[in-house]
């Protein structure tokens, strides 16, 4: 194949946005826990449990984690983009980095219902 | 000022009689009139006049002799030879191909320069007199309008470094904010299709090395945000 210079996903625009709104979520969200942490204090580790036992917690905690991820899809694909050239290895890489983002979301899940 | 001898260290690569590129050491004596680096490269070049470097205006207009002076990009001709830590090192701009010395081949630069359409883009009959703007208007085009092409902000960028046949960089990004800032132009919604794309905007990752660098005290980074901001702004 001729080795031509091709641009023009047109895409991108929602990824910055999405980096940015999941990185407001993880900071109010870091904040937030903190602050219920501080509060209640939990000793041991049942009263640990019982702070993410509150459905609300849970919520926010997973998508925290949600955020987290998509967060990190973004950001490591960009260092794959930035300095991985062959378009072989750099698809393996997305695919394998996409792959193991999608398994913490549902580990991150199973962690937090079976409480 | 007085008299004063400066030792330079300077990038040599003569790709006809050297294998690689080395560091040769000179030095010059300088009048006191000598103020500019530019003054003392003139002074060089009489000495050896196989030194090769660019140079237009002198003023810092022309943009032709940006260089890598103790590892920052700055222009020859309005650098204060005196703030310089001396041995001065002089190297071409890092990230493009070096035809010799401190020359190098801006061709990916003016490449990406050209694919923003750097021209106003307005199909209506052109008025009996110019097109007018109201002084608000013509206010954003202010930051944008100045640059003179030296490429020290796109040549400082690590991610044009890494991708500079498809990131348009800092240069690029700013000349095409102008036009998409201009109120006379009408390819707006085009020019932002044109850049919105993983590698031609959205690899700048707010580095900032070109607010840094910009001889002309210009501010690309701000202009790409705006560029973001206006593709937000279409999209929701």
């Amino acid at each position: 194949m001729i080795n031509r210079i091709v641009v023009g996903a047109h895409y991108g625009l929602k990824d910055w946005l999405v980096q940015r709104v999941t990185a407001v979520i993880m900071a109010v969200y870091s904040v937030l826990i903190v602050a219920v942490l501080c509060a209640v204090k939990p000793s041991s580790f049942e009263a640990w449990q019982g702070v993410f036992a509150n459905g609300l917690i849970k919520f926010l905690t997973f998508l925290f984690f949600v955020s987290l991820f998509y967060h990190a899809w973004i950001g490591v694909r960009d260092i794959w983009m930035d300095y991985v050239k062959p378009v072989g290895l750099r698809l393996t890489l997305h695919v394998l980095t996409a792959t193991v983002l999608v398994g913490y979301t549902a580990w991150a899940a199973a962690i937090l219902w079976r409480l | 000022m007085s008299k004063r001898t400066v030792q330079f260290s300077i990038y040599r690569y003569d790709p006809d009689k050297d294998d690689a590129p080395y560091m040769q050491d000179m030095s010059v004596e300088l009048e006191p009139t000598d103020i500019k680096l530019l003054d003392a490269l003139t002074k060089l070049k009489v000495k050896d006049d196989s030194l090769a470097y660019r140079r237009s205006c002198r003023e810092g207009v022309c943009g032709s002799d940006a260089m890598n002076i103790n590892g920052r990009n700055g222009l020859a001709c309005l650098q204060n030879i005196d703030e310089l830590k001396q041995p001065i090192k002089l190297r071409p701009l890092p990230g493009l191909p070096v035809i010799r010395d401190l020359i190098v081949d801006m061709t990916q630069f003016f490449k990406q320069y050209h694919s923003i359409k750097p021209y106003l883009i307005n199909n209506d009959p052109p008025p009996e007199r110019e097109r007018l703007q109201s002084p608000e208007d013509r206010e954003e085009l202010n930051g944008l309008y100045e640059c003179i092409l030296c490429a020290c902000c796109s040549t400082s960028c690590p991610t044009f470094w890494w991708n500079p046949d498809k990131f348009v960089g800092p240069a690029g990004l700013l000349a095409a904010y102008r036009f998409i800032a201009d109120t006379r132009d009408q390819a707006t919604n085009e020019r932002l299709d044109n850049l919105e794309d993983p590698y031609r905007l959205f690899r700048c990752h707010t580095i900032m090395n070109c607010v840094d660098v910009c001889p002309k005290g210009l501010n690309p980074t701000q202009a790409i945000g705006k560029i973001k901001d206006m593709m937000v702004r279409r999209f929701v």
